[in-house]
């Protein structure tokens, strides 16, 4: 991936300016149609999610108190793993952005709700509707770009410690809640900027460190201890934890299908100066990627299937963005632009291709193959070992390599 | 006026059986609560009994009686918290119209009932949202929202010998509360009452049969004008229509017109009067207006140009603000009263009293005056 301002065909430069205000007109309006049409029908999906999901917990959690026994154990977790990607997915997610704002039902509100995630809330609205959405994709401003421990892009110069960064990305899929906490911290940062002892910070932390002890107390003190009865301690525990790694790796995947996939866009800083509301439309629309599936993979994704859509309006209820996906899509095809969209295991994989070749340096992954692999992979150990001097020279013959089998 | 409400379990006369029962109690919530994080345990209880004690005041539509063409008495179980009322007094009600929550004050239209309910009378009034909802598309088993009884329209202890009511068009609602609760005592009740009753036409009156039914018993002196006949009410008529005035306490509650004119018509000839201004959800709106911030106290002169959090900015006032373009919510206040204009499409939001909806103030201009709680 490179920005799209640095690549020799940019996917734009057909547009006039006039052209991508007019797309964003065109955008506002099918925005008016769902304004215009949102009602009880909507109130009434959202209401019912919430239920089934309070009852597919509890449901769950009263069949884990006798989870010693296995078969209450596997229904127990896979329901609960489930009700736990609802609650954070399609209710937590779409209820923090506002979706829902509009019924006025201080309960189902923006500024009341709070889910089943390490991270407070508010502190998740900062970073995630603020910084992300606001830039998204634009690098050096937008952290969801990697979180601040990968190397998502060519133009980072590559180092030894992103060797590591697939392994990395496992890691943090497997405990993403608490990455996300440490992330919407901005832990990384400030303890390199030795902000540590900042007042406002230091709160901020305190407020996760509460919200961290309080789910663990739920989920490894409180149920696990109700379990004791039927000698389900252990059992229960380890119920809890899978279902909180299941949530966990689920949404990390949906979230890496929603901006990582290969051919999704990233931009440079400079770019947005100055953006108009036109050109924000259409970095939200090369900046993400969509997942083609079935309605319950929507559902369980969130409707971040609808990434695209989702990126374009925030704000509009989850349940109506496949309704207008067809229009956006023919927005797309209208004004020449890549509508990215695949099934689900074809975006993770791709995703994750991205994350390899990167922790790689440029062009080896492209240059390797079974024939070279011997010397490629005593070449990417001297760099690995050997001083920038050496990795400089190396990267020159890697790219000389690469463009020469690209013109092949 | 005076509502009693029985203190629930107070700590100071509270034996140590009671005590330690309660503490068990606090305890196992205490427990609940942690099982259920970061819900509240009353979210879950919600989604089995809405109505219990300690739930935020709902009640259950029981039934839907239809009065005339355009108006209903909705008969409603409030939840375990209701604290009673007294016949004359209001309540709020928050219904969803269309998926959105929106509250309304109704007078309450019986006194305590054995049967624990409530109910309210509701005219559809034109292009009332809520009204014309409650009045047409409620139907018995729904869920409402209700506030506290509120008001002090209601009858003195002792009551004044003489009395004379002037109602009109729903303006009878406080007060078919006041007289049933007299009419069902079970100590016959002798009082000179004057009901002075307005309405459109003779169909149009709220409760006619049963108001016509106290004449007919009398229990009342009842007087219908009907507009379309007798033309207006009319204050200096008084004297005619009701000779011993000066010896009558009047209660009134009717459109604004009515109310001012019998103010006006008493004050003059220091006569006792009591009212009740049924509170108007209009809120005057236009291009620009004046924000007040109720927490900090800056008054600020905004355009209908100029989002709110830029207007409120420029005058120094400390605001929480996000990306500015409205996607992330960062900014939101509620809005106490007043009305906005949504920049990106012209839509208009308008808060009465109580509302407390929810802007975001990056895209909002004021279009009228506006109070924010910020």
């Amino acid at each position: 991936m490179t920005a799209l301002q640095k690549k020799s065909e940019n996917p734009i430069a057909h547009l006039t300016p006039e052209d991508i205000e007019q797309l964003g007109v065109e955008l506002d309006a099918i925005r008016q149609d769902i304004l215009d049409s949102r009602g009880e029908r909507d109130a009434a999906y959202i209401r019912k999610v919430i239920g089934v999901q309070r009852k597919m917990e509890l449901g769950s959690r009263a069949v884990l108190l006798a989870s010693a026994f296995p078969p209450a154990w596997i229904v127990g977790t896979a329901g609960l793993s489930v009700a736990k990607i609802l609650e954070n997915m399609e209710i937590g997610h779409n209820i923090l952005h506002g979706q829902w704002d509009w019924m006025r039902d201080p309960k189902i509100h923006s500024t009341t709700w709070e889910w089943d995630m390490a991270t407070p809330a508010k502190q998740w609205q900062h970073s995630h509707n603020e910084l992300h959405h606001t830039y998204t994709n634009v690098i050096g401003k937008d952290n969801d770009l990697g979180y601040g421990i990968m190397r998502v892009d060519e133009d980072q110069p590559w180092h030894p410690f992103f060797l590591v960064q697939p392994l990395w990305n496992f890691i943090n899929a497997c405990f993403f809640e608490y990455g996300i906490a440490a992330y919407d911290l901005e832990l990384g940062a400030n303890i390199k900027r030795k902000k540590t002892k900042d007042p406002e910070f230091k709160a901020r932390v305190s407020q996760v460190l509460k919200k961290i002890r309080k789910q663990a107390t739920k989920d490894y003190v409180v149920h696990p201890a109700l379990s004791l009865p039927t000698g389900s301690f252990l059992p229960t525990l380890a119920a809890n934890f899978t279902a909180n790694v299941v949530r966990n790796l689920w949404s990390h995947s949906i979230i890496m299908c929603g901006h990582f996939p290969e051919g999704v866009e990233t931009f440079e800083k400079r770019s947005i100066e100055g953006e108009t509301r036109g050109e924000w439309y259409v970095r939200q629309m090369l900046g993400s990627a969509n997942i083609s599936g079935s309605r319950a993979m929507h559902i369980m994704s969130g409707n971040l299937s609808h990434q695209i859509e989702h990126h374009l309006f925030p704000d509009l209820p989850s349940n109506r963005y496949a309704e207008i996906a067809p229009k956006v899509k023919d927005l797309f095809d209208k004004y020449d632009l890549n509508y990215h969209a695949a099934p689900f295991p074809k975006q993770v994989a791709s995703a994750w291709h991205k994350v390899v070749r990167l922790s790689l340096p440029n062009g080896w992954l492209a240059t390797t193959n079974a024939k070279n692999a011997v010397p490629q992979l005593k070449m990417l150990y001297k760099m690995t070992t050997g001083g920038p001097k050496l990795r400089r020279a190396a990267q020159a013959r890697l790219n000389q390599q690469a463009r020469r089998a690209e013109a092949a | 006026m005076s509502i009693s409400v029985t203190p629930r379990a107070s700590g100071a006369t509270a034996s140590p059986v009671r005590a330690r029962g309660r503490s068990l109690r606090d305890g196992l919530r205490r427990v609940a609560e942690a099982a259920v994080t970061p819900l509240q345990l009353d979210d879950v209880l919600d989604v089995f009994h809405p109505l219990r004690a300690g739930a935020e005041l709902r009640g259950r539509i029981v039934a839907v009686h239809p009065e005339t063409a355009d108006s209903a008495t909705l008969v409603i179980r409030p939840g375990r918290d209701w604290a009673g009322h007294v016949p004359g007094q209001y309540v709020r009600v928050g219904v969803d119209v269309d998926g959105v929550r929106l509250w309304r004050t109704y007078s309450l239209t019986h006194g305590p009932r054995a049967d624990r309910c409530i109910s309210i009378t509701v005219k559809g009034i034109p292009d009332g949202v809520v009204s014309n909802h409650l009045v047409h598309r409620v139907r018995a088993g729904q869920m409402i929202h209700l506030g506290q009884a509120e008001g002090d329209f209601v009858l003195p202890d002792p009551m004044p010998g003489k009395l004379l009511l002037v109602t009109a068009g729903s303006g009878i609602t406080p007060v078919i509360g006041m007289l049933r609760n007299l009419f069902s005592r079970a100590v016959p009740f002798e009082a000179d009452i004057v009901l002075l009753h307005s309405a459109l036409s003779r169909s149009e009156v709220i409760f006619g049969e049963e108001l016509r039914r106290y004449a007919a018993q009398g229990r009342l002196r009842l007087v219908e004008l009907h507009t379309d006949v007798h033309g207006m009410l009319d204050v200096a008529d008084l004297d005619e229509i009701v000779p011993d005035l000066a010896e009558r306490t009047t209660y009134a509650c009717g459109p604004v017109g009515l109310l001012d004119a019998l103010e006006e018509h008493h004050t003059g000839r220091g006569l006792p009067l009591h009212i009740e201004r049924f509170r108007t959800a209009t809120v005057v709106t236009g291009e620009g207006g004046t924000l007040t911030f109720s927490r900090s106290g800056a008054v600020v002169e905004a355009d209908g140009a100029t989002p709110i959090l830029d207007a409120a900015e420029s005058a120094g006032v400390l605001m929480p603000s996000g990306c500015r373009m409205g996607v992330c919510f960062g900014c939101v206040l509620p809005l106490r009263e007043g009305a906005v204009r949504d920049l990106r499409n012209g839509q208009l939001t308008v808060a009465a009293p109580g509302d407390g909806v929810i802007i975001q103030t990056c895209i909002s201009a004021a279009a009228g005056a506006c109070d924010i709680d910020n």
